[in-house]
């Protein structure tokens, strides 16, 4: 553990990144006190620039403060993030490891429904979930979950089609290990690396769909999101060009710091590539 | 691969992705069915207020009052003759309106497709080649950069930039509206209306395309066969071609068939940021609008779009990597 720890703190991209995020998380459960009531309600006169009249990031075309919009929706945009990944993996992997191992029918009829889910231009079909099932945050959470997980399991089931034939599996397999204690105890480990990456990945890319869509509006209605903020913001950016930057700044540096933290892991995960790195 | 083998290959491709597409279009079907909201009572509320006569009325017209296997049946058996409804909303046929949206869109991915595999190859390979030098350090930057920007965010950050602050290029539609170009004038006005739109949806895809280089070459050049190659004394230009890039591209084609449909998926942000009057746009205008006919119409064509991609790519990745199996 803690020669992990040193070899993620060897990337210092990383420890910012993870620094970031601290500060990303504190802001979202701190959003209640340092911002007391709703992000919705009116704070001041409309399109203050920032800095004007205790409006540190401006307000927007109603005079509600941008700034905590943006701390409001931090909460929303890091649940969203880490929920609907999990969900996602726990699909990817299962499936994947099956389709690589078992090989044959089995991998080809998975493929054939992984490949049917990729095939619906993923980002339509979130709309038409979100929309069928009325904007919420479930059903946020469910269309990103539904169209996340095919990448995993493509990933997943490459590196064990390209891990079964070696040789510490075919040992496995003579010393009568069971399949399902093979695929996760010999190969699974073997496979993470990529997992986790792509895992660190699939966070960012589920808090920019979640923007995406509460900038068509498709947000749930009654939680302040950043991708509300740019929508809203949109129609006025000749003239308020701070309700559209800021909020988008605020995805930027959570991706990227989500990301930088994925580039750390997998140096850490895998010391080989790290070293050649360094 | 033996190409004696290709016909039979190409040939279970296909059929399997006929297979493919005709489930979408049943899927589709009943995704789109289970929408709330009375496609009746949508075009009622259109030729102003209604009653409950009317709207049966209007259901019999349409056949919305059938059974959903009937309307299914219908819908399928349209799709096969290539008939895909008709808009009540638009007044047209769901197939005319397509074709007529089609080409900006393809224009549009086609352009942001070429300009991020290109340029993302470029990148990434350039950046493992110098790992650990300034350049490999900038273009990671780089890719970072754009790999974690919201892409309509993109769109008006450079439409902040270059539209409203400079002012060197449109912000919205596919050309000058009321400027009457024809000929060179034409191709050049939409050329530079297509450059923010094309940008903003390629940068996003070159930098995925940049990062999975840079890691997958930085994985094959630390395998076994490539410190074998180096050993015998095989040229580091070659290695870097022959040995490395060409077993690096492998993921790289891989996710470009994943992609085409996420980039179509996309280009309904960047059209709906810049105005431009593809399908993306068609698309969510009629979810707005519960146009089912043209919703319907819109999933199977990318859909169809998307699968004779993966086929190419399929291909593609028969002929580049030779221990592919060429089984079905």
């Amino acid at each position: 553990m803690r020669d992990f720890w040193r070899r993620f703190s060897r990337n210092r991209g990383a420890v910012v990144g993870l620094a970031i995020i601290i500060a990303v998380m504190l802001m979202a459960a701190l959003a209640p006190i340092l911002f007391p009531g709703s992000p919705w309600d009116m704070a001041a006169a409309p399109f203050l620039p920032p800095g004007e009249m205790g409006m540190l990031l401006g307000s927007d075309s109603l005079g509600r403060d941008v700034a905590s919009g943006i701390a409001h929706g931090a909460r929303v945009s890091l649940m969203v993030g880490a929920v609907s990944t999990i969900a996602a993996l726990g699909i990817g992997v299962a499936l994947g490891a099956i389709a690589g191992y078992a090989g044959g029918w089995v991998d080809d009829a998975l493929m054939r429904f992984t490949e049917f889910f990729q095939t619906i231009p993923s980002f339509i079909l979130a709309i038409l979930l979100v929309a069928i099932f009325s904007p919420s945050i479930a059903s946020i959470v469910f269309a990103i979950a539904v169209v996340s997980w095919p990448p995993v399991a493509r990933v997943v089931r490459a590196e064990f089609l390209g891990l079964r034939s070696r040789e510490f599996v075919q040992a496995a397999e003579c010393l009568g290990k069971s399949r399902i204690a093979i695929m996760l105890g010999d190969i699974l480990p073997n496979a993470l690396s990529p997992i986790v990456v792509l895992a660190s990945l699939m966070v960012a890319t589920a808090i920019l769909l979640e923007s995406a869509l509460s900038f068509l509006g498709l947000g749930d209605p009654n939680l302040m999101t950043w991708g509300f903020l740019i929508g809203s913001g949109r129609s006025v950016i000749r003239l308020a060009w701070w309700m559209s930057v800021f909020p988008g700044v605020a995805i930027f540096l959570t991706v990227l710091s989500l990301n930088l933290v994925g580039e750390g892991l997998s140096d850490a995960l895998n010391p080989r590539l790290a070293r050649g790195r360094s | 691969m033996d190409p004696a083998r290709l016909p039979g290959f190409l040939l279970r491709r296909c059929i399997k992705a006929a297979i493919v597409i005709l489930a979408i279009v049943v899927c589709n079907f009943f995704l789109i069915h289970a929408a709330p909201g009375d496609p009746a009572s949508v075009i009622a509320g259109q030729s102003g207020a209604a009653d409950e006569r009317y709207l049966a009325q209007l259901r019999a017209q349409f056949g919305l009052d059938r059974p959903i296997l009937e309307q299914l049946w219908i819908y399928v058996r349209g799709v096969l003759t290539l008939d895909l409804g008709y808009s009540h909303r638009q007044q047209m046929g769901v197939g005319a309106l397509i074709a007529q949206r089609l080409p900006a869109t393809l224009l549009l991915t086609g352009a942001a497709f070429v300009f991020a595999v290109v340029g993302g190859v470029t990148l990434g390979a350039l950046a493992a080649r110098r790992v650990g030098t300034w350049a490999d350090t900038a273009i990671t930057v780089i890719a970072l950069t754009f790999y974690a920007t919201p892409i309509f965010w993109v769109g008006l950050m450079l439409v902040l930039l270059f539209s409203v602050v400079l002012g060197w290029l449109p912000s919205f539609g596919m050309y000058t509206v009321g400027a009457d170009y024809s000929g060179i004038t034409a191709v050049l006005d939409t050329g530079k209306h297509l450059i923010l739109p094309s940008l903003t949806l390629g940068l996003f895809y070159l930098a995925v395309y940049a990062r999975l280089t840079r890691a997958t070459m930085l994985e094959v050049a630390d395998q076994d066969f490539v410190k074998t190659a180096r050993a015998k004394g095989v040229p580091e230009g070659r290695i870097l071609r022959r040995h490395i890039l060409r077993n690096a591209l492998l993921p790289v084609i891989t996710l470009a068939g994943i992609q085409a449909g996420q980039l179509i998926g996309g280009s309904i942000l960047v059209e709906t940021v810049f105005a431009w009057p593809g399908i993306g746009r068609l698309a969510f205008e009629a979810l707005l609008a519960r146009d089912y006919p043209v919703l319907l119409g819109v999933f199977f064509c990318t859909s169809a779009m998307v699968v004779i991609f993966n086929l190419f790519t399929d291909l593609l990745y028969a002929l580049v990597d030779p221990r592919v199996e060429v089984q079905g």
